[in-house]
């Protein structure tokens, strides 16, 4: 495959995997950092390089309830958004997840109001970790072009039929330029294929109502069988990151480990903050100290044994969450991190850093204090605070 | 002139912090606010006012308006003051919203707030796009318009037709007065500004819900000089979108 490097911000780097992917039906409304996503799609339209159906809705309700429209017509569709745009759309994003419609949506991570706010942290996501969505965490412009295509193929899967949310730190990476390989068109469109979804509308051989009402006869049974279309989603992202590996150079899986193997102590964390991560654990290797890194992709499906096998052997772990689950205890990925790793005969000892909030920078330095943190928690064998706060005035 | 004659023609509005304004150069929200400033003065109502800032670049309102200021979600500004009208009977309570969020994400909560004649009061600035978020088709958009979602101009097959929501919500048993001004010259300005005056005597007789759309620029996003925009609001944007008065039914003119 022919494939090209270009310096693209991650909004860019998704406008032009979406161009590749060319779905059927775009709709949208603008919303900061993610505005340009589908602004940039607009100039494709307008173009004509593109043969998507292109909506410019006047919410985001609409644009998630435009989107479910079009893909229970048999339609492969697309929305982007972020923050306060996802947290309006709440209501039918359940919908979307509930009536198995492969809709993949581009997230540019944003923190929820109030007191409002622009900037990146994952508590718009985090409010939609139960939707039933499968959701793919980027680290970079690269992998969110790459997620999104792996995304079409996940959503559309037989065994999966569910919808992705593909997601990408708000300014850090949507306005960050970076260099990108893009895969080339033709590569694109044959990765992707043609969509032909199971039951759609108006297909007269097979009649369907979609979304009825669905009591105590029912309702638990397809919610059972929601549960269990992400538990298989497992699988099938690994076989698609696998099979886009061996086309692109580029594979991936449920997570990626960074000197993780003989490491004795480790954090784990999602997206942009991993860069930072593996930049500090070069500087304390070289200094013989023995610090890893995890960083999940798929937070849902939640990879619990993966994590849990590849996480025994350390000493103790900090969970870094760019969002607070306000429970007074820890944040959520955190949680399910602990609850992962509750089996083991011998844990590690865990800790949690909530970070980054509304955009808070995460430097160097901050990644630098957990793992001395940690460092003290082995030496010590005291595990002090469970649950602390990175970078914020007390 | 004698000094006996000497009188104040013009002063800064008590009602405006002196905080300086973030908008583009040649943006007339800054005059919206002022005439909103002049006509709480004017009225002595600054100590009794409660504002609803609303998504858009008028987001900033609070640090502007010289009283007690609430920051709504896009679109729910009507709902908020609504809430804060009904145990604050006695405040005047004004938001301040784009056609972004009145027209487009605000539909609903505008459309009801009005039914219900709600006694609030309503300034709604179109200036045609999504100013804040970088020029957008809005639902107000002009045919053939170009914004940033509609480069080659909104065509009404793809992207549908404006709406006029003076007219719209002046279908509605519910407004007391509803009113477009537009900003384009002086003399339209001081219209504007009686408008605006007006649409708080309604709240003040408790005579239900007041609007007054007021035909804004967009010299960023429309790509044009402060002047060139300032003729496009007169010449194309007024043509379209027609200045008057839609609904009087405050007392004044009842009586
Ligand atoms: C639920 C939600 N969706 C989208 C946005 C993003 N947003 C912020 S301002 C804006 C448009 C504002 O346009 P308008 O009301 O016309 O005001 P202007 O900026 O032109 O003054 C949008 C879409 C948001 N804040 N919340
Ligand atoms: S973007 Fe447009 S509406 Fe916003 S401040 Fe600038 S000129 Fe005014």
């Amino acid at each position: 495959m022919v494939s090209k490097t270009v310096a693209y911000t991650g909004n860019e780097a998704i406008a032009h995997g979406m161009k590749q992917i060319n779905p059927d039906v775009i709709a949208a409304y603008p919303i900061t950092p993610q505005t340009e996503i589908v602004q940039i799609y607009s100039t494709f339209v307008a173009d004509g390089l593109v043969d998507t159906e292109f909506v410019t809705v006047e919410s985001e309700h609409s644009a998630m309830s435009a989107v479910i429209g079009a893909a229970a017509g048999g339609a492969r569709a697309m929305t982007a958004t972020s923050s306060q745009g996802l947290a309006y759309m709440h209501e039918v994003v359940y919908i979307a997840a509930s009536m198995r419609l492969p809709i993949v949506m581009a997230v540019a991570n944003r923190a929820l109001s109030g007191p409002i706010n622009i900037h990146c942290d994952h508590s718009d996501t985090m409010g939609a970790r139960d939707s039933g969505w499968i959701q793919l965490y980027s680290e970079n412009a690269q992998e969110a072009y790459d997620n999104l295509i792996q995304a079409v193929r996940i959503a559309e899967h037989p065994d999966v039929q569910l919808p992705v949310m593909v997601c990408l730190d708000g300014f850090i990476i949507s306005h960050a330029l970076e260099t990108v390989t893009l895969n080339d068109d033709a590569f694109v469109k044959e990765f992707v294929g043609i969509y032909k979804p199971k039951h759609h509308l108006l297909d007269p051989e097979n009649p369907v109502t979609m979304g009825p009402l669905d009591l105590f006869d029912f309702y638990f049974e397809h919610k059972r069988d929601q549960a269990e279309a992400m538990r298989k989603a497992k699988d099938v992202i690994i076989a698609v990151g696998q099979e886009y590996g061996a086309k692109t150079g580029r594979g991936y899986g449920l997570f990626e480990t960074y000197q993780l193997d003989d490491a004795e102590t480790a954090i784990v964390v999602m997206s942009s903050t991993a860069g930072t991560a593996k930049a500090v654990i070069d500087e304390l290797r070289a200094q013989g100290q023995k610090v890893g890194l995890l960083k999940l992709r798929s937070f849902r499906p939640f990879p619990y044994a993966e994590l849990a096998e590849a996480l025994k052997h350390l000493k103790a772990v900090a969970v870094l969450d760019r969002a607070d689950s306000f429970n007074a205890f820890g944040a959520p990925l955190f949680v399910q991190t602990r609850a992962a790793l509750y089996d083991l005969p011998q844990r590690p000892t865990m800790i949690n850093y909530i970070y980054g909030l509304g955009g808070r920078d995460c430097d160097m330095s901050q990644i630098a204090r957990v793992y001395a943190d940690l460092a003290e928690i082995v030496k010590s064998n005291q595990t002090g605070e469970i649950v602390r706060y990175l970078g914020v005035r007390e | 002139m004698s000094a006996g004659r000497e009188r104040l023609v013009a002063g800064y509005p008590e009602s405006l912090t002196e905080q300086a304004f973030h908008y583009c150069p040649g943006c007339t929200h800054g005059i919206a606010h002022r005439l909103v400033a002049e006509a709480l003065d004017a009225l002595g109502l600054r100590e009794r006012t409660i504002g609803v800032a609303s998504v858009g670049c008028s987001v900033f309102a609070y640090n502007y308006f010289n009283c007690d200021m609430q920051q709504a979600a896009h679109g729910r500004a009507p709902a908020v003051a609504t809430g804060i009208k009904r145990v604050l009977p006695d405040a005047v309570v004004f938001t301040y919203q784009g056609d972004g969020d009145l027209a487009s994400i605000g539909t609903a909560e505008i459309v009801h707030a009005a039914a219900r004649g709600e006694n609030i009061t309503v300034i709604f600035i179109n200036n045609t796009n999504y100013g804040m978020t970088g020029g957008q088709m809005a639902p107000t958009t002009l045919i053939g318009q170009k914004t940033t979602t509609t480069p080659l101009g909104r065509v009404a097959e793809n992207n549908g037709y404006p709406i006029r929501m003076a007219e719209m919500l002046a279908t509605l048993d519910g407004p007391a007065y509803i009113a477009r001004v537009s900003l384009h010259n002086a003399q339209a300005v001081v219209q504007a500004g009686r408008s605006i005056k007006k649409a708080f005597q309604a709240q003040l007789e408790r005579a239900g819900f007041s609007m007054v759309e007021v035909l804004s620029t967009c010299p960023t996003n429309w790509g044009m000089t402060p002047v060139k925009a300032l003729e496009h609001l007169e010449k194309v944007v007024a043509e379209y979108y027609r200045v008057g008065v839609l609904v009087d039914r405050t007392k004044e003119v009842a009586g």
